[in-house]
């Protein structure tokens, strides 16, 4: 059964600034491209049913390239991202977890604001915000203030996102030298299939080894989260000579996997490890 | 209780004011107060791509797409898609190729295929099971649609 449509009110607020009074007004949560909220309002599970409209507001829009970092708005939609070449040159993983969102129409509407503040721990494009080093930029009535990404997800649905606070942009840092990127999501099919785990790799390498390294996880704890046993065991480490046995092992500290539709546990567990192990034969391959 | 608002926009190339519940869904403004009913429910859910349109020249899901969003936007229905020289080449080619069994995910079909040949006039294989990925059809097993929609490109190229 649907939501009840006369219960529902969506309004329009007219700037970011009457926005953010409402939001803090409580007179509404915000809806974006509405394709994680309309699932849930057609499903007849929505618990709110006040909503801003807020796709339109300019602050949230576009992409600004500086010498350091791309600055998405929040707004950006999957296809905006995947238009955009300093996203290919720059962030080949954000490329892959953009096309392996839903289909078309899905990349057509839903935005990366979106994806990042519904919160699911299975969402695509996190693992790899996280893998390089994102911070958001949110903005309240009382001011803006700018977040590690890493830190943005606490739990299983909590963020450090006030009820008055809106994402209004993220940061994504440029990796300088040499760089290798991985990302893989595991799904029932190519298309439209939400992951059944995902893991997100990007290490910069100096001198043969590695010298900084990242690694972001979907779908295997309660939130997209960092890998930081596994990082911290390859961290400076030979390419031609990766501890990846021991990164493996550390890597089940990293993850919390439970059994749910998708998949199981042990399934998530083994092909997470076999992912890391798949991100660092690339890694190596690079020194060569 | 929230108030119907006016919304204009422009359908299938004419302007439209209409009163509606901002929370209309888009599916439903089509067929319940615009009686277009080419545009169909299959999931309701975004996966299945029955309900597509194309709004300001992009296929979306109009399940998942509340009316106040449809405000100032040029929207495209499968009524649309014809003119009045004759059916789209994407059409032409479905009922040539017999891409169409029931006919249930033809008209989303049709409007991600139409999409496709103005994005990319010659499309591979790949480049057509890409753009269709949002679509399912219970009915043809695809191969019938592929083939359709590659010849409709032939023919407009
Ligand atoms: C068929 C289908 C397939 C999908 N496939 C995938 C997939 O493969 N991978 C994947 O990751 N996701 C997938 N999704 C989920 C969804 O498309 C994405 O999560 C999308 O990025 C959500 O963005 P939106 O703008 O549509 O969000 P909305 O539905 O508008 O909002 C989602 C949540 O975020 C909040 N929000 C939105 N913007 C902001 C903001 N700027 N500040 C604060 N809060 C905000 C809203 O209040 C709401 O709680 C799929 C959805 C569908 C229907
Ligand atoms: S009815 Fe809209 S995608 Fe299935
Ligand atoms: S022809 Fe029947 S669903 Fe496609």
């Amino acid at each position: 059964m649907r939501g009840f449509l006369p219960a529902m009110e969506l309004q329009r607020p007219a700037s970011l600034s009457e926005a953010l009074q409402m939001l803090a007004a409580h007179t509404g949560r915000p809806f974006a491209g509405g394709t994680d909220l309309m699932v849930v309002y057609n499903a007849g599970k929505l618990r709110e049913t006040r909503f801003l409209d807020i796709a339109r507001l300019p602050e949230l829009q576009g992409i600004r390239e500086t010498p350091e970092y791309l600055d998405l708005g929040a707004l950006c939609t999957f296809t905006e991202l995947l238009a955009h070449p300093a996203i290919h040159r720059h962030f080949p993983n954000l490329v892959k977890s953009a096309k392996a969102t839903g289909a078309l129409a899905i990349q057509n509407r839903g935005t990366l604001g979106g994806n990042i503040a519904n919160a699911s721990p299975a969402a695509d494009t996190p693992p790899c915000l996280l893998a390089y080093g994102a911070e958001l930029e949110l903005v309240s009535p009382r001011g803006t203030r700018v977040v590690p990404y890493e830190l943005f997800h606490q739990g299983y649905k909590v963020m450090d996102l006030a009820a008055d606070e809106l994402v209004t942009r993220i940061r994504v840092p440029k990796p300088s030298g040499t760089s290798v990127h991985y990302f893989r999501k595991v799904g029932t099919r190519q298309a439209q299939a939400i992951a059944k785990l995902s893991l997100a790799l990007v290490a910069q390498v100096a001198d043969g080894c590695v010298a900084n390294l990242r690694i972001g996880l979907g779908a295997v704890a309660p939130a997209p989260v960092r890998a930081c046993h596994a990082e911290a065991v390859l961290q400076g480490q030979p390419l031609a000579n990766l501890p990846v046995a021991v990164a493996l092992e550390a890597l089940l500290a990293d993850m919390s996997p439970i059994d749910d539709i998708r998949s199981t546990a042990h399934y998530r567990s083994i092909v997470t490890r076999n992912l890391l192990a798949q991100a660092l034969r690339t890694l190596s391959a690079t020194g060569n | 209780m929230a108030e119907r608002i006016t919304l204009t926009f422009t359908l299938n190339g004419k302007p439209q004011t209409l009163a509606v519940h901002p929370m209309t869904r888009l599916l439903d403004m089509l067929r319940e107060d615009l009686g277009l009913t080419g545009t169909k429910e299959g999931c309701g859910e975004g996966e299945c791509g029955a309900c597509a349109v194309l709004l300001d020249g992009r296929v979306v899901n109009s399940c998942l797409i509340p009316a106040l969003q449809v405000e100032g936007c040029d929207l495209v229905t499968i009524e649309g898609l014809a003119t009045a020289s004759g059916l789209h080449p994407v059409q032409a080619a479905l009922l040539a190729h017999n891409g169409a069994q029931c006919g249930f995910c033809s008209p989303g079909m049709a409007i991600s295929a139409a999409d496709l040949l103005r994005r990319c006039p010659n499309p591979n294989h790949g480049d057509v099971k890409d753009a269709l990925s949002g679509n399912l059809c219970r009915c043809t097993g695809y191969t019938k649609i592929v083939e359709a929609v590659q010849a409709a490109a032939r023919s407009e190229a």
